[in-house]
């Protein structure tokens, strides 16, 4: 185990190396000059303009400046932001927690509920239950994010008003961030309700994030299941007379699991990509609107170190996918 | 319902705080700030979280004017070349007490050359004390050509020596870049090393001082209970940031904040209509044209850009583009700022003479091309739009337009061209509400090739936006440009548009706020009624 674990690290390398360059280059093959952008309408000089390159290191050939980027990186330096002057690590440390938060939320909510929904589909296979799961499975899966989060805050803030319209706790509430994940840390402050208001603020954003992982997820279990239960050794349990549970749920299920598993570690990078919209609808401070935003500015030290950082993210939720299948399948390890 | 929560609430968290009945406003912004030293920065965003609740200028507007009042500067002396301004200072003004610092001193002359010194020399300690301080704003009003020194007469005066007479120097120092620190604080920042807090942490003598920044989520401030112009109705000041314009409308109807910017322009009737609410408006201090290449056949004759001003269905584009937040442009500067030229008369609406007046000036089988900006402004909210409405209305009269884009750095990049092919949507918000910051920024012949999109030097426009530069009084200035707007009107350089009219809805208990014509958003003297 500990072998495979060592082949799978090796692997992460070259992959954060070639990460490190498909970053680098991408925001630069953008059309856009990040100092251009910063001087608006009112433009400048071009003596100004050259000092501004100058001071950013843009007038650098791309490979030196590459270089300068890879060797700053093995320090542990992820650049600055040419827009708020400060470290791009330590605007994504901030931001990120909440982002985690959100989406660990989220896919706990799609693994809740999809896992359970799949199975339950596949065991009444055909039937009124079945068919409705999946069609509401197929719309939660086309489902329009933007659109369908305005849609609960318009219903459930603004008519039922059951729950509040954005951020992560009610502002009434004010105490130091210790470890920047809002329900842990309302729950450290002491403070009477705030663990209450954090929770509710939750409720909407992981909904809507969970949407597209949850439709997926339920039909790659339910999918996954019928596979399995139409295998010999799934009958030959049935006919043994072991009780349906105990069929499904160890002798089906365990071999249902794999590719399932392997959805939800694929989930990673959709979560990702849904905190975006998510984040800005529901003004969420996480990582997800700080990179659309740098995008658009063409800063290009938060999109580099941004993506570098997420992806070294999903390349280790990657590796902790691979080390579970050698957990539920054996033949993997080897 | 939810209201009645929210104030339930509100003093349960006060009561629990142990304040007895401390006001807090809850104003939904639109985005985060920057950071907190104006100075650096260009976004009207940031200069709402730092240089409006934390700092003061020596001058400052006059809350929703463009007037210049005194601020730290009690009173301030012109000398007759024009080169010289003597800043008197207001005595006894207090910097924030807060946990992380305590100032031993009133703000004094060391403050004031501290505040421009690290933005004008390059060897000062705190000119590159975040990496990539390009201090934008004061390049950009070309601060460093016109200051000659900066001179501390005594404690409570400060003597700015320029290169040249500057008119709207008094108005350059009243933008956000000239915000006023504490160097007491700056050097106990350098001493411990931690110069980068000055922008993190900031340290004022404005109305509110700064407690917390959570990023993208909330900026918590309190009343600054030594503020020299007196202590301030509310007691706590909350920045609750919310991109999305849907959901801060919603947060204002739930009662999760008191007052936000920026609505969705297809929303403020029914804001208007809901009875909790206030839809307070302004006209923007901007203007969205179209500049023709005025170096350019057939745009170089003066006939052609005429036609071609009349053939513009404006009301279309006002109705369509604006949705009613908008009204018609006659002149280059917006109607609220001084010295507009009112018996001007706008460009009538008529195809039927544009064609007769194209015929005549011998342009036939007229092709264009009508450059439309890739990105929302206050002064133009869909370009695209407006160059099909523009293209429909050319057709009428003859002219085939083709409507091109670039991404936006480039597009303002190629825009500057004086070979440029075509006419340009563009426009301008105004820095300091000195005409001189629209007609000879965008108009001016030095800026031919920069910001003069229209490529027009006109010397007889020239010489009198440069003459009203050197003049130091208002009415004798209010002539020059007056006049310099009939050359404009008579040349027609540009098609003028519109200005934006700016909404700001807020919950009815708010009162006192004053809409800035400068499009920033500053708390001063507001309360909320019991």
């Amino acid at each position: 185990m500990f072998r495979f674990f060592l082949s799978r690290l090796a692997l992460l390398i070259p992959t954060f190396i070639g990460v490190s360059i498909v970053a680098f280059s991408f925001i630069r093959l953008l059309p856009g000059d990040p100092i251009m952008l910063l001087a608006g309408e009112r433009g400048m000089t071009e003596e100004r303009y050259q000092q501004l390159r100058a001071l950013y290191g843009f007038d650098q050939p791309l490979v030196m400046q590459y270089f300068t980027y890879l060797t700053d990186l093995l320090q542990g330096d992820f650049g600055t932001s040419i827009v708020t002057k400060r470290p791009v690590l330590q605007e994504f440390l901030t931001l990120f927690p909440a982002t985690l938060e959100l989406s660990l939320c989220a896919i706990l909510l799609a693994i809740i509920v999809g896992v359970p929904v799949g199975i339950i589909a596949a065991v009444r296979r055909g039937s009124w239950l079945d068919q409705s799961v999946m069609g509401t499975a197929l719309v939660g899966y086309s489902m329009p994010i933007f659109w369908w989060g305005l849609l609960l805050i318009i219903l459930f803030s603004g008519i039922l008003q059951w729950t509040p319209v954005s951020g992560r706790i009610s502002l009434l509430y004010y105490f130091p961030s210790t470890t920047g994940f809002m329900l842990i840390d309302s729950l450290l402050s002491g403070q009477d309700g705030a663990f209450r208001s954090a929770v509710s603020h939750l409720v909407l954003p992981t909904v809507v994030l969970a949407t597209i992982p949850l439709a997926v997820i339920a039909r790659q279990t339910r999918s996954a299941m019928l596979e399995v239960l139409g295998e010999d050794y799934v009958r030959t349990a049935r006919s043994k007379g072991l009780p349906p549970l105990r069929v499904i749920g160890l002798h089906a299920l365990r071999n249902a699991l794999i590719p399932v598993v392997t959805t939800i570690g694929l989930q990673v990078g959709v979560l990702l990509a849904g905190a975006i919209l998510t984040e800005t609808i529901f003004s969420w401070p996480g990582i997800g609107k700080w990179m659309v935003d740098s995008v658009f500015k063409r800063d290009y030290a938060v999109v580099q170190g941004g993506l570098l950082l997420i992806a070294a993210i999903i390349m280790i939720v990657n590796l902790i996918v691979d080390l579970l299948y050698g957990l539920i399948n054996p033949r993997i390890r080897h | 319902m939810k209201t009645k929560t929210f104030a339930a609430a509100l003093l349960a968290a006060t009561m629990l705080s142990g304040a007895a009945s401390a006001k807090t406003l809850v104003y939904c912004s639109e985005g985060s700030p920057e950071g907190f030293d104006p100075a650096l920065y260009t976004a009207g965003t940031t200069f709402d979280a730092s240089s409006k609740p934390v700092y003061n200028r020596l001058v400052q507007f006059e809350p929703g004017t463009t007037n210049t009042v005194p601020g730290l500067a009690e009173s301030w002396e012109i000398s007759d070349d024009g080169l010289e301004i003597t800043f008197k200072l207001r005595e006894g003004v207090k910097f924030h007490t807060t946990d992380f610092f305590t100032p031993t001193r009133d703000f004094n002359a060391d403050d004031v050359l501290f505040s421009f010194e690290r933005q004008l020399k390059e060897d000062h300690p705190y000119h590159a004390y975040v990496e990539g301080a390009s201090w934008e704003y004061f390049n950009g009003m070309s601060m460093p050509d016109l200051i000659k020194s900066i001179e501390k007469v005594d404690n409570l005066t400060v003597k700015f020596v320029l290169n040249r007479p500057e008119a709207p120097m008094i108005a350059n120092l009243a933008m956000d870049f000239a915000s006023i620190f504490s160097k007491e604080y700056a050097d106990q920042l350098a001493e411990s090393g931690n110069q980068s807090d000055l922008n993190q942490k900031p340290i004022g003598t404005g109305p509110f001082q700064f407690v917390a920044y959570q990023p993208d989520a909330v900026i918590r401030y309190k009343a600054h209970p030594d503020y020299w112009a007196g202590k301030q109705p509310i007691d706590d000041l909350v920045f609750a940031i919310t991109t999305e314009n849907s959901v801060r409308q919603q947060k204002l109807l739930a009662g999760e904040c008191h007052i936000m910017p920026y609505p969705n322009p297809a929303d403020i009737e029914s804001l208007k209509a809901n009875d909790a609410l206030k839809v307070d408006e302004q006209e923007g201090l901007n203007v969205g044209y179209l500049a023709y290449n005025t170096k350019q056949a057939p745009f170089d004759q003066t006939e052609v850009r005429k036609a071609l001003n009349m053939a513009i269905n404006k009301q279309a584009i006002l109705d369509a583009v604006f949705q009613g937040a908008g009204q018609a442009a006659k002149n280059p500067i917006p109607p609220t700022m001084w010295s507009y030229n009112d018996e001007i008369e706008h460009d009538p609406y008529d195809p039927e003479a544009a064609k007769a007046m194209l015929e005549e000036a011998g342009v036939t089988d007229l092709s264009m091309k009508v450059w439309a900006m890739p990105v929302q402004r206050p002064y133009n909210p869909n370009a695209r739009r407006m160059a099909e409405l523009i293209q429909e209305d050319f057709s009428k009269v003859g002219v085939d337009v083709e409507i091109v884009s670039y991404e936006w750095g480039e597009y303002l990049e190629r825009s500057k061209a004086e070979d440029r092919d075509g006419a340009v949507l563009l426009g301008w918000t105004g820095d300091n509400g000195d005409p001189d910051n629209f007609l000879a920024v965008l108009l001016g012949c030095d800026a031919v090739g920069g910001a003069n999109r229209a490529q027009w030097c006109n010397e007889e426009f020239d010489a009198l936006i440069q003459k009203a530069k050197t003049l130091s009084t208002q009415e004798e200035r209010a002539e020059l440009y007056k006049e310099a707007q009939v050359v404009f009107k008579r040349e027609a350089p540009w098609a003028t548009i519109a200005h934006s009219i700016v909404h700001m809805p807020m919950r009815k208990e708010v009162t006192g706020y004053k809409m800035d014509p400068l499009g920033g958003h500053a708390f001063e003297g507001v309360d909320i009624a019991e």
